[in-house]
């Protein structure tokens, strides 16, 4: 399984690479959702505002819809489908190495929105500092539950326009535990529940994955 | 004692959404055989490869391929046995030549020494670091073979092979498809008409409406 997972996640971070959808799309796109919500703020609220870790994550949402998306596309084309089929991989190491690329390109989509945070929204840079633990740990508990959900509609009808629908209820919990830790830390306030709810979301899915993620390839 | 068939099918039905893709195929495939499916679009062609591959399930009669039941076994098994060669772009666009044949070593456990001399054996050695999506459709077809050699497949499966092959990768494809059968795979090719003359002396399957019409010879 985790050999498969290895082949699967430098596959898919390879193809990222080398095609720099990431670099030249999805990034601009990021960069400018984080300074048009910096723009309906205002700028004399920009700085003062408790909103930074709930715009970011707001941001981070749309960001990771586009590589969820992006990333079940790569696997897409009917041909490649059958014939990577015909090879037999571990569903679950599939699973695994696909949430692994989908959570290092959310990272580093993360960290560069965090720095675009703290530049645009004024976020104090020691609390971005402190949040980035949970930061890493919500955006790895979405590329796990996002990985299953692009699985679920992934070759289906309108896929591109469903994966919202199906992905906002699930990622939603994570998103507010996310948006409650880095708060925290910006309040230099404790709110462990709010962590313990992002930890126990990102076993969970990780487990569930591995268990259905054959299922829901072969449906 | 006869050896048993690579394939039997006897009434294989298969479904989409309720419609009949295959309905009711009787077949046998010998070990080490060319065998070309022909039929109109629409005729099954592409479903019978399908569930050859273990791709599609079978929802009723018996299907039996390289010794795996298609409807109880094991088909992940089964399908690391079968080679697939679709129509359609059958690799990563944004690999090269090289690193979609190596993600399949590796996925395969095969060593990666075989690369270079199976790059060599197509005739794309030249193009191995280049990246998929800018070869033609001629060197696309030519690196799906390398693909099936890697895999060193017991049953090569070859949706409209000859769709984008010129006369001289024609005539390179059926003389591999000779050395293969040779060495004991056996090969089904979809075709929507016939094989022009050929020394390969294949039998032809003609499907019509997801069921086996005629079988010649």
């Amino acid at each position: 399984m985790i050999r498969v997972a290895w082949l699967v996640a430098t596959k898919d971070l390879r193809i990222e690479a080398r095609s720099r959808v990431l670099l030249w799309q999805v990034f601009p796109f990021g960069a400018m959702a984080l300074l048009l919500t910096g723009l309906a703020l205002g700028p004399a609220h920009a700085g003062h505002s408790s909103a930074g870790p709930g715009l970011f994550y707001l941001v981070m949402l749309f960001v990771a819809l586009l590589m969820i998306n992006r990333s079940q596309v790569i696997e897409a084309t009917p041909g490649t489908r059958a014939s990577i089929a015909t090879l037999g991989l571990d569903p679950a190491g599939v699973f695994l190495g696909k949430a692994l690329a989908l959570c290092v390109e959310l990272w580093v989509s993360g960290l560069i929105l965090l720095a675009g945070t703290v530049l645009v929204l004024h976020t104090a840079l020691h609390g971005a500092f402190l949040a980035l633990p949970s930061v890493l740990v919500t955006l790895a508990a979405l590329a796990a539950a996002g990985t299953l959900y692009g699985a679920i509609t992934s070759g289906g009808e309108g896929a591109a326009t469903l994966l919202p629908v199906l992905c906002l209820p699930a990622f939603a919990p994570l998103l507010i535990a996310g948006e409650r830790a880095f708060s925290a830390a910006l309040t230099h306030g404790g709110l462990w529940e709010w962590w313990v709810i992002v930890v126990v979301a990102l076993v969970a899915y990780v487990g569930v994955g591995i268990l259905l993620y054959g299922v829901l390839e072969e449906s | 004692m006869t050896p048993s068939p690579v394939v039997h099918l006897r009434g294989a039905v298969a479904l989409s959404g309720g419609f009949p893709l295959l309905s009711g195929v009787d077949l046998d495939l010998d070990a080490a055989s060319l065998n070309v499916i022909t039929g109109a679009n629409g005729a099954g062609k592409t479903s019978l490869l399908r569930l050859l591959a273990g791709l599609l399930t079978l929802s009723s009669g018996e299907a039996s391929v390289c010794g795996v039941d298609v409807a109880t076994g094991d088909l992940r098994q089964l399908r690391r046995r079968v080679g697939w060669l679709g129509h359609e772009g059958s690799f990563y666009a944004d690999l090269t030549v090289r690193e979609n044949l190596r993600f399949c070593a590796r996925a395969l456990e095969r060593p990666l020494e075989d690369i270079d001399p199976v790059l060599e054996r197509v005739g794309i050695s030249s193009r191995a670091d280049t990246i998929t999506k800018n070869l033609s459709a001629g060197q696309r077809r030519r690196l799906g073979l390398a693909w099936l050699l890697l895999r060193r497949a017991e049953l090569w499966l070859l949706d409209e092979p000859y769709a984008s092959l010129d006369d001289q990768g024609r005539t390179f494809f059926d003389a591999l498809l000779s050395e293969v059968i040779a060495a004991g795979a056996t090969v089904v090719v979809s075709a929507h008409d016939p094989l022009r003359a050929t020394t390969l002396r294949p039998r032809t399957i003609t499907l019509a409406g997801g069921r086996v019409r005629e079988v010649a010879p």
